[in-house]
Order: structure tokens, then C-alpha cells, then sequence
């Protein structure tokens, strides 16, 4: 239903948008997801109407919207700052976008009170913002975006402001909002945690260009490329040259660990004495003084360099030699143990042949 | 216990300051509009000892001249007038200049308030005489003016000591008192409100309306209170421009204390345009708060 066609912006020397294409389906949660500085927010204000795009065309359901004001898209946005009217109450914020469509009003009186059932505020309408803690105002921000039920519904790294306690609690209830109600959301964030948790589908961007769109466990587990890898979640990047390329696995010389065979999760078209690197997350590594030896698995012993006590796993950065290192993790299940390894151990790691996604 | 006395400390120079420059003199004006005036000026005594017997000596004659004679009231009202249109030009006059600065990029601002309070960087009475050069019949202004009404066929227009002349120059010398306070509010606008208000469908017009004007409202009432005390009280400004039709309250006011030297009436007169003041900045307190504050 909104389609992004070649779009490009340019502020000065700086390349905000490069070429995006995009579709965002109806019904759809998409996320765009990236660094600061991505461009992810210029295309969200391109589409609300605040920001121009220098070339391409903004469809939604088939038709441009770039001739239009932000006033007359048949989109909302929920801001960052949230931008409640501070000298409106509660009811009278929700009621502004029904009131500029002229809305008759008992119609009005009877939407707000349904919306604010909706965000289980319903005793907050004569409030002012002030008043409200900041996951109520976020709650009341969506429910004047939503009231009027827009086509498409903006949200601007909405929950930012919110301490890491009330954003899981909020993160479900956006997920149940959107189901609830149906409309397509388009959510803006640099939190990777929080796109895979709450999108149907992601766009990932860098440098003012799509990376990547995929489903979150796609996403996670076949990055298209190493910034896509490396920006979503842990993972260990080896770099490495392809030997030969067969129709079900992959011959590769990495750099410092020899030569290894990996199957699965190839791309297309890879060439003899290209570069590469396998992408590895590291939950997917075995870890142990000593592992019994498995046809379908890759082999390496190393020493612990370092390790990260984070409470529920401990992280242990094993080198294999020559600088290489990796990243795996442990659970720390065993009581009282804050780690298994001491820096300085030999330990055996390994990874099924089919673990990793390799990337050019 | 510690905190408590911290705060009495700190809000104890400001309560003595008021005490002794706005309290005390008040209760003596107070004293002196019910005693006699001296007989070379200044005040009778309010007592006399007769026969070891302590006597005082007031009266409520100077309360009943304000009431009995429609002069005073009349000027008063007039005053009030004067300065209510003043705080209403300055403040159509600021509020688009003052949009403008907030609205203007960052390092244009600091330039274009520096403008705006450059004229304070002489002296108040130099730039009162300076206009009355400009309205002098034989300035510019007037001749220039006087040339358009001499083609029309009216009568000849004399800008000098007229109430005209008397609101031109209160809005000048005031208007930066309305500027200031507007900007200072204009200013911490969110401008994410506004995109929000756009974003929800309103239009130019109803953004300006619906957000902008409500939030500045504490800052009109700021600059309206700035604009319209001073406004009322003056009286070099008609003394030098007015003549006897430009005539304020402030003006009969001086002339009871310096030349009619009757002390007693001037207090009366003071004491009145303090009360009317004092009930305005009531009121404009109360309006003035922006709304949202008292639940939180």
C-alpha cells in the first residue's frame, strides 16, 4: 500500500537518501532500522510531508503523495518528544485531528472515549500532559495519532524516552495495538533489540541506503552483508577467501584458521579468489574444555582472552591464533559461578558447517 | 528544619526590600491622604498635644474631592484608556516582530534583540525631545502630512501636543517591554507542537490559533503588564508632548506634589492608580499562568 520509488534527498554535499525503493504491505508492522545518521528519520519525514524528496515518488495505495501538505496525507505521526499540546487537556488533545476534519461532536466525544479505552487511559481525559508519566503520554500521543484512523500510522523512535522496564511493557502493547486495529505501521528506531521484537518486516539502512528488508529471524540469521551482521546483535565476522564454490557447499581459506568447508547460506554467484566473510552468531558456537569430535561440525581450540560476566550468559572471546578471535557464550547455569573459563585456559570450540551465513 | 530555614533566608532581602520601598511608603501616602496639607507645602501634623491631651488631626476631605469632583475620575479613566491602547498597539506591533526573532535561525537572533534594545542605549528623555522634533509643525512629518491634507482639501493637522502625539511615543518608548517577554516565550515553543499540529491537519492558520497563540498568551500578559504600569503612571512624556489635551494622571499627580504642593490630595491620587495596579497585576497573574500547571 506505500510504495518508496527511487527516492533520493541531498542536503548540501550530504546524501541522506540514495535510490530507496520499498513496499510496505497493508496490515503490515515495518520497521526502519539503523545507525544514527541513516536516514531512516528523513524518510519518515518525507512520507508524514515535512521533508522533500529531491527525486522518485511516494505511492500510497497507488497514488503520490508528494504534491501534498502534511495536513492533507491520510497519515499520522507519533513523535519522538511525543509533542503533546501541554495546554490542551488529554480529552482535547485526542480530539484535535478530529476537530480540523470537522467532525461533528458527539462523533468526537464518542472517538475519544473509545481510543482511550483503547490505550487503557480512560480516566485521564480531563488531565493536562504535565500530569501524566511518560509512558501515559506516549499512550495518549498514539491515541491522537490513531483517532482518526489514518491510513498509515508514523512512529519516530517512540519509545526512546522510556526506561528499559516500561519500553518492554509497551513494546507488547504496540504489538497488540497494531494488531488490534489493523493499520499499517511504519516505526523508525536504532534499537535492533526493539525492530526484531515488534516487526513483521525490517528495512535495515546505511549511508542513506536499504541494506536490507527482510522478516526479524531472516534478518538475524542470514544477514545480506557485514554491516547488516555486525549491526544486528553479536556476531563474529571472519574474513576469508573463497577456494571453490560447489552447487551445495562452499570451500573457504579463512584468514589465520586454514581451510574449512561450509554448507548452506551461500550467496549467488560467488567466484573463486573472492573475498569473503563468515558471519557467525556466537550462541551458535560450542564451547567446552573438550568436545567430542563430529563429522558435521567445524573443529578449533583456542585460549580465553578475555570474558564479559553479564549476569545470565558470561561472554568468553577465544583466540584461535594469529589474532583471530571469536565471541561465544555460556549460560551460566551451574550455581554460584560467575564463568567456567579463566583468561589463559585452552578450550575447544566448534560450530556446525552450516551454522554461519557468509556474506561478500 | 534545615531547608525550611534555607528558604526563609533566601526570600528574606526580597521581603525586606518590599517592606521598606513598597510597604512602608505605601501605609505613609496611606497617613498622608487623610492629613492637611503644611502651609508652604508638605504636610500639617497629624496630632497636637492640648492640655496634655493627645489629638489628631485628619480629615476625609481629600478622599471626598477624588469622588465629589468628576475631573479627577474622568483623568483617570482617560489614563487608563490611554494605556490600555498603548498595550494594545505594542502588542500587535511586537507579536509578528517578535515571531519573526524566534522564528529567525540562531545566529540571526542575538543581532535582531540587540536591535531591539538598542534605544535604551540613550537617554529616555533625549528620545522623547527627539520627537517633538518630529512632530514640530515645521518638521518633516507634519509638513509632509499637512501637504496630503492641504490637497484633499482638509483642515491642516497639528501632530504636537496632541494624544496622538502622546500613544505615538508610548508605544515607542514601551514597545521593547512587549518584544521581550513575547520572544522569551515565543521562543521555548516546541516546534515539534507545530509539525504535530500539521501532521494531525491543521492548517497555517489554525496552527497559529490553536497552539501558538494559546502558549503565548503568559507572554502578552508578561509584556502587557510591562507596557501598561509605566504606561499609566507617566508623565514626562504628556508633560513634554501633550499639552493640555494629552494631559494623564501622572501629570496631575506631579503637579499636586511639586506645584499645587498639596501633598495630601497627590497621595489620594497615588494611592488609586497603586490599587488599580496592583488589581491588574492580579488579574493578570491569575490569566497569565499557562494552563496545565496547577494539576501538575
Amino acid at each position: 500500500m506505500l510504495e518508496i520509488i527511487d527516492v533520493s534527498r541531498r542536503y548540501g554535499e550530504y546524501l541522506a537518501l540514495r535510490d530507496v525503493n520499498l513496499r510496505v504491505h497493508a496490515g503490515e508492522f515495518f520497521t526502519l532500522l539503523g545507525p544514527s545518521g541513516c536516514g531512516k528519520t528523513t524518510l519518515l519525514r518525507s512520507i508524514a510531508g515535512f521533508d522533500h524528496p529531491d527525486s522518485g515518488d511516494i505511492l500510497l495505495d497507488g497514488k503520490s503523495l508528494l504534491h501534498l501538505p502534511p495536513e492533507k496525507r491520510p497519515v499520522h505521526t507519533v513523535f519522538q518528544s511525543y509533542a503533546l499540546f501541554p495546554h490542551m487537556t488529554v480529552a482535547d488533545n485526542i480530539a484535535f485531528p478530529l476537530r480540523m476534519a470537522k467532525l461533528d461532536k458527539t462523533e468526537i466525544a464518542r472517538r475519544v472515549e473509545e481510543v482511550l479505552e483503547d490505550v487503557r487511559l480512560p480516566d485521564k481525559a480531563r488531565h493536562y500532559p504535565q500530569a501524566l508519566s511518560g509512558g501515559q503520554r506516549q499512550r495518549i500521543a498514539i491515541a491522537r495519532a490513531l483517532v482518526n484512523r489514518p491510513r498509515l500510522l508514523l512512529l519516530d523512535e517512540p519509545l526512546s524516552a522510556l526506561d528499559a522496564k516500561l519500553r518492554e511493557q509497551m513494546q507488547i502493547e504496540l504489538i497488540n495495538l497494531q494488531k488490534d486495529i489493523g493499520i499499517t505501521f511504519v516505526y523508525v528506531t536504532h534499537d535492533q533489540g526493539e525492530a526484531l521484537a515488534l516487526s513483521h518486516r525490517i528495512a535495515v539502512m546505511n549511508q542513506g541506503e536499504i541494506s536490507q528488508i527482510d522478516e526479524p529471524a531472516q534478518l538475524y540469521n542470514c544477514p545480506g552483508n557485514r554491516f547488516v551482521a555486525d549491526f544486528i546483535g553479536q556476531c563474529n565476522i571472519l574474513d576469508g577467501t573463497v577456494i571453490e564454490s560447489h552447487s551445495d557447499r562452499v570451500d573457504v581459506e579463512l584468514d589465520g584458521l586454514g581451510r574449512i568447508s561450509l554448507s548452506a547460506h551461500i550467496p549467488a554467484n560467488l567466484h573463486s579468489g573472492e573475498r569473503c566473510a563468515l558471519t557467525l552468531r556466537p550462541e551458535k558456537i560450542r564451547l567446552a574444555k573438550q568436545l567430542e569430535a563430529n563429522d558435521a561440525e567445524l573443529h578449533f581450540r583456542g585460549q580465553v582472552h578475555d570474558t564479559l560476566y553479564m549476569g545470565d550468559v558470561t561472554i568468553y572471546i577465544v583466540e584461535l591464533g594469529e589474532g583471530v578471535k571469536v565471541e561465544a557464550l555460556l549460560a551460566n547455569s551451574a550455581p554460584g559461578r560467575a564463568r567456567l573459563f579463566d583468561p589463559g585456559d585452552t578450550v575447544e570450540i566448534a560450530w556446525h558447517a552450516d551454522a554461519g551465513h557468509l556474506v561478500r | 528544619m534545615h531547608h525550611r530555614l534555607s528558604k526563609v533566608l533566601l526570600a528574606l532581602p526580597p521581603a525586606a526590600y518590599l517592606v521598606v520601598f513598597f510597604a512602608v511608603p505605601s501605609l505613609l501616602m496611606l497617613l498622608a491622604s487623610f492629613r492637611y496639607p503644611g502651609e508652604y507645602g508638605g504636610l500639617a501634623p497629624w496630632y497636637y498635644i492640648d492640655d496634655g491631651q493627645l489629638s489628631l488631626d485628619l480629615t476625609t476631605e481629600n478622599w471626598l474631592r477624588l469622588v465629589e469632583s468628576t475631573i479627577y475620575l474622568g483623568l483617570l479613566l482617560k489614563s487608563l484608556g490611554f494605556a490600555l491602547l498603548t498595550t494594545l498597539i505594542c502588542a500587535l506591533m511586537a507579536y509578528p516582530l517578535a515571531l519573526t526573532i524566534a522564528r529567525s535561525p540562531k545566529r540571526h537572533r542575538d543581532l535582531l534583540l540587540l536591535l531591539v534594545i538598542l534605544p535604551f542605549w540613550s537617554n529616555f528623555l533625549v528620545r522623547i525631545y527627539a520627537w517633538m522634533i518630529i512632530f514640530s509643525p515645521q518638521g518633516a512629518l507634519s509638513e509632509g502630512l499637512n501637504a496630503v491634507t492641504g490637497l484633499l482639501g482638509l483642515e491642516p493637522v497639528n501632530l504636537m501636543f496632541s494624544s496622538t502625539a502622546v500613544i505615538v511615543c508610548l508605544v515607542y518608548v514601551h514597545l521593547p517591554f512587549m518584544i521581550l517577554p513575547l520572544y522569551a516565550n515565543l521562543e521555548k515553543h516546541d516546534p515539534a507542537l507545530l509539525d504535530a499540529a500539521q501532521d494531525l491537519g491543521a492548517n497555517a492558520r489554525q496552527r497559529f490559533w490553536k497552539i501558538t497563540w494559546p502558549l503565548s498568551l503568559p507572554g502578552i500578559y508578561a509584556g502587557g503588564v510591562l507596557v501598561f504600569i509605566p504606561s499609566l503612571g507617566i508623565f514626562a512624556i504628556p508633560d513634554l508632548l501633550g499639552g493640555t489635551n494629552g494631559i494623564m494622571i501622572g501629570n496631575v499627580i506631579k503637579q499636586q506634589f511639586v506645584e499645587a504642593r498639596d501633598w495630601p490630595f497627590g497621595s489620594v491620587l497615588s494611592l488609586v492608580l497603586t490599587a488599580i495596579t496592583l488589581m491588574l497585576v492580579a488579574i493578570a497573574g491569575r490569566f497569565g499562568r499557562p494552563k496545565g500547571t496547577a494539576n501538575g
